[in-house]
């Protein structure tokens, strides 16, 4: 009897300690359900029948037929698509600029016995929550080349400013300058907090071996921030690709803003998707934009993990 | 993101259209002769919502069984927000319809022409007809507009220039020009605007003898020599900085600029009425002028109408609803408060609105007003004049190349249709 006991017990501690693992996946997976429920229809599908939908023509009032491959035909030679991706490009590459800056003001931030941290964060931070359509509009304002601020104060050191946002030559820098004012605040916000996890003792060593604040900086701060500049740079450059609101509102909605002699060097790649869908309801091309835009973007984020080992430095 | 943005405007139609829905309901429960109906009417003009309620309001006393729920979406949104609820088969019973659109929802069957014989004498010749396509009425004209020169008279009196007579031409406005654009103070003559068409260029494009669609709708007018003349009377102002750059006027609209004292002349629509009577700068600055006569007389002439979903549910109740809205009752109530009622005979009120401004200038030009040109896509082809035209505005292009490279690319886009 005893040796059936333990036959019998033996497997069945072995098959409980099983158990219980699984079970635990099971409400595992029970509780992100309702996510990934959610991502799966709202994003996962919907990015399904985009692609689908890339390869079909749309009637004005719905209604689609297989076309094939022709609207990514007619995408390469559109020099519309050609001149929405440089601007694109140009204005991620110019955002990135915010973050030497961010790293900058967070170092200064960071400093030990500074005091009024909190309003100098709150006032970095809320153009952050603020709307962006409410921030392209006071942007819009600032940028009048007749009665905006802007040129009213370079006025006063006697400089006749241009009409920032309608002038080819000036628009894309005017419109980086308020991407990277509206989240300068958020890529301060994760570096702070990234300069808070350095240890301390880092800097009293390097301090006893005589190292200045500044050599502290470049020797310690920046390397051991380098994974959350990896962050945010990901982030922003995906950000940045799908820069939509801000343009939409500095140029003015709809057709008439292409009257602003400025609008082809200010049209982006998700502006011209909303215009082709929307507008003029050409909504397979539309669709086969933002397919490209998606291919865009996975290469440059992949391009980015690959060379992350060059000079991100993790602990 | 394309879906997930197409079913939010789904579901936001879809919120905006229950009442819609439930007259859906009730047609299943059978069809009774004298079932209660409940219409929805879509509009976008929010200064015209209360006459629309009151128009609502007195149909149903003639009509007990059929309450009209006003929906009114804004502009921006309009036609967006339309063409999802059309291709989602919710789109309202009854709603406005304009002319650069009308013909792409009648060739494409999603709103019904109309079966009974009407009587459209009493609307203008040219709205009947911008609403008629491949032979058949589909909406009556509910209002309409015409253009013309709206002035400042101090500004008019400062540059010691004599107010404009009705029979100006093109030479008596290039001279007035002149005088009233001051460079010291900031003032121009006029603003050549580039963002309405109607208010614009197509004025001084047929004024020039020139045209902006073929009759048949396949050709492009803009390489015809006196087309482009009606494009150089705009871009000559410009060179001669009797209006202000394309850039300034990008930064500051026209409007804007003619509502700070900045510009002696506006051509506007009659329906800027509503908007120069309010404005405190304005208000008591300002009379109306008929557009000036080039090769011809012209002024643009256009007009909103209400269409039938083709899809409605109560095809009877929307038509009686439509008639209603096109009859001189309703014409009397809209002129009122409203824009020009399109029905003949009863635009006096409207005139009468504002005595101290010559707007019977208004209707006088619909003896020679011109319709609104459009076709199938008129969208497409809007899309490449805006497209070519900047780079003629800015200097860039010279303005006769800039109109050939328009009318191949209009050309190409008809082709198409």
């Amino acid at each position: 009897m005893t040796t059936t006991a333990e036959t019998r017990t033996a497997p069945a501690a072995h098959a409980a300690k099983r158990r219980r693992p699984r079970t635990e996946a099971l409400w595992g997976y029970a509780f992100i359900a309702p996510t990934g429920l959610g991502l799966a229809v709202f994003y996962l599908w919907p990015v399904l029948q985009t692609a689908y939908f890339s390869f079909t023509e749309w009637g004005a009032f719905g209604g689609h037929t297989w076309t094939g491959l022709d609207n990514y035909v007619r995408l390469l030679g559109d020099p519309e698509v050609g001149q929405a991706v440089l601007n694109t490009l140009l204005y991620t590459v110019l955002g990135l600029a915010g973050i030497p800056l961010a790293i900058v003001f967070a170092a200064l931030l960071n400093r030990p016995g500074l005091g009024g941290v909190s309003v100098y964060r709150t006032a970095f931070f809320l153009p952050v929550v603020t709307m962006p359509v409410a921030v392209a509009m006071l942007w819009r304002w600032l940028y009048n080349g007749d009665y905006g601020l802007v040129n009213q104060v370079l006025a006063v050191v006697g400089i006749d400013g241009p009409n920032w946002i309608a002038d080819p030559a000036t628009a894309m820098y005017a419109l980086v300058v308020v991407g990277v004012w509206s989240s300068v605040g958020y890529n301060l916000i994760i570096f702070l907090a990234g300069m808070q996890a350095i240890p301390r003792e880092l800097y009293e060593a390097a301090a006893i071996d005589g190292a200045g604040r500044v050599r502290q900086f470049f020797r310690i701060t920046l390397p051991m921030l380098s994974p959350t500049a990896f962050f945010i740079s990901i982030v922003s450059v995906i950000g940045s690709l799908q820069l939509f609101d801000l343009v939409f509102v500095m140029t003015g909605s709809g057709q008439s803003a292409r009257a602003n002699p400025a609008y082809s060097r200010l049209q982006t790649v998700v502006q011209l998707f909303y215009e082709r869908a929307f507008v003029t309801n050409d909504r397979g091309y539309a669709a086969a934009i933002v397919i490209a835009l998606l291919v865009l973007i996975a290469a440059l984020t992949i391009a980015q993990f690959r060379l992350q080992r060059k000079w991100v430095h993790y602990v | 993101m394309w879906k997930s943005v197409r079913s939010g405007a789904a579901l936001l139609c879809a919120a905006l259209l229950a009442s819609a829905c439930g007259g859906g309901e009730q047609a299943g429960t059978g069809a009774q002769p004298h079932e209660k109906v409940k219409l929805s009417y879509g509009v976008w003009d929010a200064t015209q919502q209360a006459a629309m309620q009151e128009l609502a309001a007195e149909f149903t006393k003639t009509h007990p069984d059929i309450a009209v729920d006003v929906q009114l979406t804004p502009w921006a949104d309009y036609w967006t927000k339309l063409k999802a609820a059309v291709s989602g088969g919710a789109a309202p019973d009854v709603f406005w319809m304009n002319g650069p659109n009308f013909q792409l929802y009648a060739s494409n069957g999603v709103i019904k022409p109309i079966e009974e014989q009407v009587d459209t004498s009493v609307y203008p010749k040219a709205l009947v007809d911008l609403y008629t396509f491949e032979g058949k009425l589909y909406g009556l004209p509910k209002d309409m507009d015409t253009v013309g020169v709206w002035y400042n008279k101090t500004l008019f009196d400062a540059a010691k220039v004599e107010y404009p007579a009705d029979d100006w031409t093109w030479t008596d406005f290039k001279q007035v020009a002149a005088k009233l654009t001051d460079a010291e103070k900031g003032v121009y003559a006029v603003g050549a605007q580039l963002t309405s068409f109607q208010e614009y260029q197509y004025n001084t494009i047929y004024q020039a003898g020139g045209y902006v669609i073929s009759p048949d709708g396949k050709k492009s007018g803009y390489d015809d020599p006196r087309t482009i003349e009606g494009l150089r009377f705009w871009t000559d102002l410009i060179a001669a900085k009797q209006s202000p750059d394309l850039k300034t006027m990008t930064d500051t609209a026209p409007i804007q600029l003619f509502e700070a004292g900045k510009l002696a002349m506006y051509w506007g629509g009659s329906w800027d009425v509503a908007e120069f009577t309010k404005n405190d700068y304005t208000k008591d600055k300002v009379d109306v002028a008929p557009l000036p006569k080039g090769e011809k007389q012209a002024t643009i002439i256009h007009g909103v109408a209400n269409v039938m979903s083709a899809k409605t549910e109560h095809p009877a109740q929307a038509w009686e609803f439509v008639k209603f809205l096109g009859s001189k009752q309703a014409a009397d109530i809209l002129g009122k408060k409203g824009p020009i009622p399109a029905y003949n005979g009863a635009q006096n009120d409207w005139v009468a609105a504002h005595p101290e401004l010559k707007l019977q200038t208004f209707l006088d030009a619909v003896a020679y007003a011109v319709p609104y040109p459009v076709s199938k896509n008129t969208a497409a082809w809007q899309e490449a004049e805006l497209t070519h035209l900047t780079k003629a505005w800015t200097g860039e292009v010279p303005v006769d190349k800039a109109a050939a490279d328009l009318a191949a690319g209009m050309n190409d886009l008809l082709a198409e249709e």
